[in-house]
């Protein structure tokens, strides 16, 4: 080994990368949820992070966004630091981590995307109201704009949930699981919106556990288990030996060759 | 309604309503993030806030008592979230733990010392003198426009009112902070609101209710007005702001009905004398909540048979 | 002898170690009765069954007269506060069930009413001509001023049933508190061993009434189960252990309370309780402040340290100052940044143990033991000797020891 000093003040993280990452650990309590995780999404992909149940797959968009602290690492959303470029980005956090019992409409919940835009006291304008209602139109939801969000069905919710992130006209979005527990219908429209982000050049980033999907919607991949097992485009990381890495016994073989054969 | 009405009646009405809608408002959000009993929390305090500031002054004047609360219950919201945080306790017992001890010690000191002289004990800081806060100046609706007649006035009237505006103005100004980290905390911290700020400042201002109402109206009605109305009124309708109305006036209705059935209610019913309006008035926001628990339309849990329809 | 240590070995006069036995045995029953509540999450339940009490105390008292005694009797009294706490709880478990309130809206609006419906009463009363002198205001805070030996006797005695209860259903109310799940599973009826707790709890409270008071027997039910946690992390350890903390506030706090004038029984026993909990807030081994703030930071070494020999047996630049200056310190790297020997050979180590955990995951496919990797679990701790050099030898080539 040559005599190279380790020390580098130097940037080491792309700044090109929506989303970058370095030696990110976040832990409950003495138990890591993530082990220095490094990681670069590229710029107008469509980029899937997975892994199995309590991988840290979650953990990973919360930290990242700052939600939770971290014992160690940094993190870059467009080469700078994430409380600068708040305004360009979108999280969609997971259905289940909010109170839907909470008497508001699904309209509101989608202003609640363009507060950054309108402020915090300046009246709700005709224009703004518009645009709300058009976003909840892209997700198909635009008759049930006036409904209490608890009274809709899951797929429904979640569709609000993006229209809210559609709202925020974000140049990265984070989503968490937006597929859980929804509906056929659901899940397609979902994806029709989120490639259509990407053709305007958007950037998404979004936790998925279904691997059979991943092929098809997804452009570059991160398999996660506590560290990074494996990162890149597709093609060359969704193989056989990466799964089974990150998923261990919980896949079985003839499971992983119908995956990877689909993937190839 | 003549002259006795304003004299007697009118003062501790208003105050009354004042009170109750100060507590109220902030209530809803309370209840809203599952915090309904800070409240309850931030009224036992109030006592061992008072008797400090009673031993370090020596005076019951009105200054050093609202400080010595407005600490007290400071001082109780900062142990809850640390005993919550470092002692990794679920917030209910957390707060159970704070609120009953500072409560203990308060009845201690306010026993080891010498009160008797002065207007200050337990009985008071729960019921409040709601009663006594009468206008004696007043000869008839007429005093509303005499200088010297609102001069004399009780200074909880305009104490508790003031409170109530600005609580009212601090509702409208933050409404989408409040009710997107009340919703969302999650997206609300990503597009970079200071959520914990705003939490704090909710309870800062619930505290400010609850110590600016106390004096006045007793712990009693401070905590069934944080709980009863908001409660009542999240039945009533599946929307914030009109969930905001409703409470208003079910704080309204009870601070009024409460009042006048403790003070004429026992006429009525052929006794002497009066009960306590302070009960009375908790007592009326329970009826109500029970007939919103009952028929309230929006009642039920979301895919509960009882459930609102939709709008 | 000083008066305290007088009071603390019974002797104090007759009554003043019957006070004492009583609040001992009834700090047992509330620590080992509220235990279960807090396990259950629902400690601040106790706050509304106190509150609930007093239109209970107050109805009793107007009945008793009514019906031509003199009202003060402590037994009717307590019945009659025992009916309207249960009505109390009823009434928060039918808006938890009926309606969409949470339990704590449905607790905060119980205790409120109920109170403020009790407070009617005692106006009420004041108002009747025997009302005067009936004393109720002392369920407010307790008092054992004016305590009669049958009183003292119905303390101490109800608190042994209590306790003699809670040794009866142990088991079912542990299984419950813990995992009421799982307790339906093995055919526990967890809605009549809750109730069987809120009935434990409604014991304690209504018996507490006279010597603490309904406001303070609140804390009794919680504060000992919480202090109690910071020492056990095993649910019928914490049990116990918070009742033997309930039993020690309770007659350390009587033994002061009669050992000097102006110190009323009920706060006393209170600040005991919570002089208790705050040394073990602070102190406790595993769970105390101090110990987890010490965790805490030798964790975030650990983590950084393996990160760095991580990064070193990559050759990776490192930029953050916390690692720079662990590994520095202990000689892993040269204040210029180069490896030292030492940090070479102990990066070659971190980096074979990564690649046999990586080995780990593809051929054993027991994700109990490979999902115990965390980053910091050595290897040797997970899987025998045997199975290493396994791994080892599917990694094949040798000189893998020697790093890069």
């Amino acid at each position: 080994m040559a005599e190279i000093s380790l020390v580098d003040t130097r940037n080491a993280l792309d700044p090109a990368s929506p989303l970058a990452v370095r030696g990110l650990t976040v832990s409950y309590g003495e138990k890591p949820a993530l082990f220095s995780l490094d990681a670069t999404f590229p710029a107008g992909a469509m980029s899937a992070i997975v892994g199995p149940n309590g991988a840290g797959k979650s953990t990973f968009l919360k930290a990242a966004l700052g939600l939770i602290p971290r014992v160690s690492g940094e993190v870059q959303v467009f080469g700078r630091d994430v409380d600068r470029v708040r305004d360009r980005i979108a999280y969609v956090p997971q259905r289940a981590s909010v109170d839907w019992d909470f008497p508001t409409t699904a309209i509101d919940v989608v202003l609640m995307g363009l507060y950054g835009q309108i402020g915090l006291w300046r009246r709700i304008s005709g224009q703004y109201k518009a645009r709300a209602r058009a976003c909840l139109d892209r997700v198909g939801m635009g008759e049930f704009a006036d409904r209490q969000i608890g009274q809709l069905s899951g797929g429904q919710q979640q569709r609000v949930f993006l229209a809210r992130a559609l709202a925020q006209e974000a140049d990265l979005f984070l989503l968490d699981e937006p597929f859980a527990g929804v509906d056929a219908a659901t899940e397609r429209a979902i994806i029709d919106v989120l490639k259509s982000l990407q053709a305007d050049g958007r950037s998404i980033v979004a936790v998925h556990h279904d691997l059979s999907t991943v092929p098809d919607y997804f452009d570059h991949v991160m398999l996660v288990n506590l560290r990074r097992i494996a990162e890149g485009p597709v093609r060359q990381v969704f193989t056989a030996a990466a799964l089974s890495e990150t998923y261990g016994g919980r896949l079985g073989a003839t499971q992983i060759d119908t995956l990877t054969l689909q993937g190839a | 309604m003549g002259a006795e009405f304003v004299q007697f009646s009118l003062t501790p009405i208003l105050i009354g309503i004042f009170a109750a809608i100060a507590c109220a408002l902030p209530g809803n959000f309370l209840i809203l993030r599952r915090q309904a009993l800070i409240g309850d929390a931030i009224s036992h305090v109030v006592l061992p806030g008072i008797v400090v500031a009673f031993l370090v002054t020596g005076t019951t004047a009105t200054g050093p008592m609202l400080l010595g609360a407005a600490g007290a219950a400071l001082v109780a919201v900062v142990l809850i979230e640390t005993v919550r945080r470092l002692g990794k306790i679920e917030p209910g017992a957390a707060m159970g733990v704070v609120f009953t001890a500072l409560f203990a010690g308060g009845v201690l000191l306010l026993e080891q010392s010498d009160t008797s002289s002065v207007h200050l004990d337990v009985e008071h800081a729960l019921m409040g003198n709601l009663e006594q806060l009468i206008w004696l100046r007043a000869d008839g609706w007429g005093s509303l426009v005499d200088p010297v007649a609102l001069a004399a006035l009780p200074p909880e009237l305009p104490r508790m009112a003031i409170v109530a505006v600005i609580i009212m103005v601090l509702t409208v100004l933050f409404w989408r902070p409040l009710k997107l980290t009340s919703f969302d905390e999650g997206f609300a911290r990503a597009i970079g609101l200071p959520v914990n700020v705003i939490a704090l400042g909710l309870v800062a201002t619930a505290a400010a209710a609850a110590v600016a109402a106390f004096d006045a109206v007793g712990s009693i009605i401070v905590i069934a007005m944080f709980i009863c109305p908001p409660a009542a009124a999240r039945l009533m309708t599946n929307r914030l702001s009109m969930q905001v109305a409703w409470s208003i006036a079910f704080a309204v209705l009870s601070a009024v009905l409460g009042y006048v059935l403790a003070g004429y209610g026992p006429i009525w019913l052929g006794a002497a004398g009066s009960v306590s309006a302070a009960g009375m008035v908790a007592a009326i926001s329970g009826v109500i909540l029970l007939l919103a628990c009952l028929f309230g339309p929006a009642r039920g849990r979301v895919g509960v048979a009882a459930g609102g329809e939709a709008p | 002898m000083g008066p305290f240590l007088e009071a603390l070995t019974f002797q104090a006069g007759y009554n003043a170690a019957l006070v004492a036995i009583g609040a001992a045995l009834l700090g047992f029953a509330a620590g080992a009765g509220g235990s279960f509540l807090f396990l259950r999450k629902r400690a601040l339940v106790s706050d509304a069954v106190a509150h609930a009490t007093l239109p209970g105390v107050g109805i009793a008292f107007i009945v008793m007269v009514a019906l031509g005694g003199d009202g003060r009797s402590l037994w009717g009294l307590l019945i009659g506060s025992a009916v309207s706490a249960w009505i109390g709880l009823l009434a928060v478990e039918w808006m938890v069930r009926r309606t969409r309130l949470s339990e704590d809206a449905a607790i905060g609006a119980i205790l409120s009413v109920f109170f403020g419906l009790g407070i009617v009463l005692l106006t009420i009363i004041q108002g009747m001509s025997r009302g005067r002198q009936a004393g109720l205001e002392d369920f407010l805070l307790g008092s054992t001023a004016g305590m009669l030996f049958q009183d003292a006797m119905l303390i101490a005695g109800g608190g042994a049933l209590v306790v003699a209860a809670i040794w009866l259903l142990r088991r079912p109310m542990t299984l419950v508190a813990f995992d009421p799940a799982f307790a339906a599973a093995r055919g526990v009826n967890v809605r009549r061993v809750d109730l069987a707790m809120m009935g434990l709890v409604l014991a304690v409270t209504v018996i507490g009434l006279k010597l603490v008071g309904l406001i303070l027997i609140v804390a009794l039910l919680i504060i000992p189960p919480v202090t109690a946690r910071f020492w056990s992390q095993r649910a019928e350890t914490v049990v116990w252990t918070a009742g033997c903390i309930g039993a020690v506030s309770g007659w350390v706090g009587a033994a002061l309370s009669a050992s000097a004038p102006a110190l009323p029984t009920g706060p006393i026993i209170v600040l005991v309780a919570a002089g208790l909990f705050a040394l073990s807030l602070l102190f406790a081994p595993v769970r105390g402040v101090a110990a987890s703030l010490m965790a805490r930071r030798a964790f975030q070494r650990r983590v950084h340290r393996r990160q760095g020999l991580l990064a070193l047996s990559r050759a990776e630049p490192i930029h953050d100052p916390l690692t720079l200056r662990i590994l520095r310190r202990e000689d892993l790297i040269r204040p210029d940044g180069v490896a030292t020997d030492t940090g070479r050979a102990a990066a070659a180590k971190v980096a074979r143990d990564e690649r046999r955990w990586s080995i780990a995951r593809q051929l054993h496919h027991d994700t109990a033991l490979t999902g115990r990797y965390d980053g910091l679990t050595p290897i040797e701790q997970v899987f025998t000797p045997d199975e290493i050099t396994h791994f080892d030898a599917a990694i094949g080539g040798p000189n893998l020891a020697g790093g890069t």
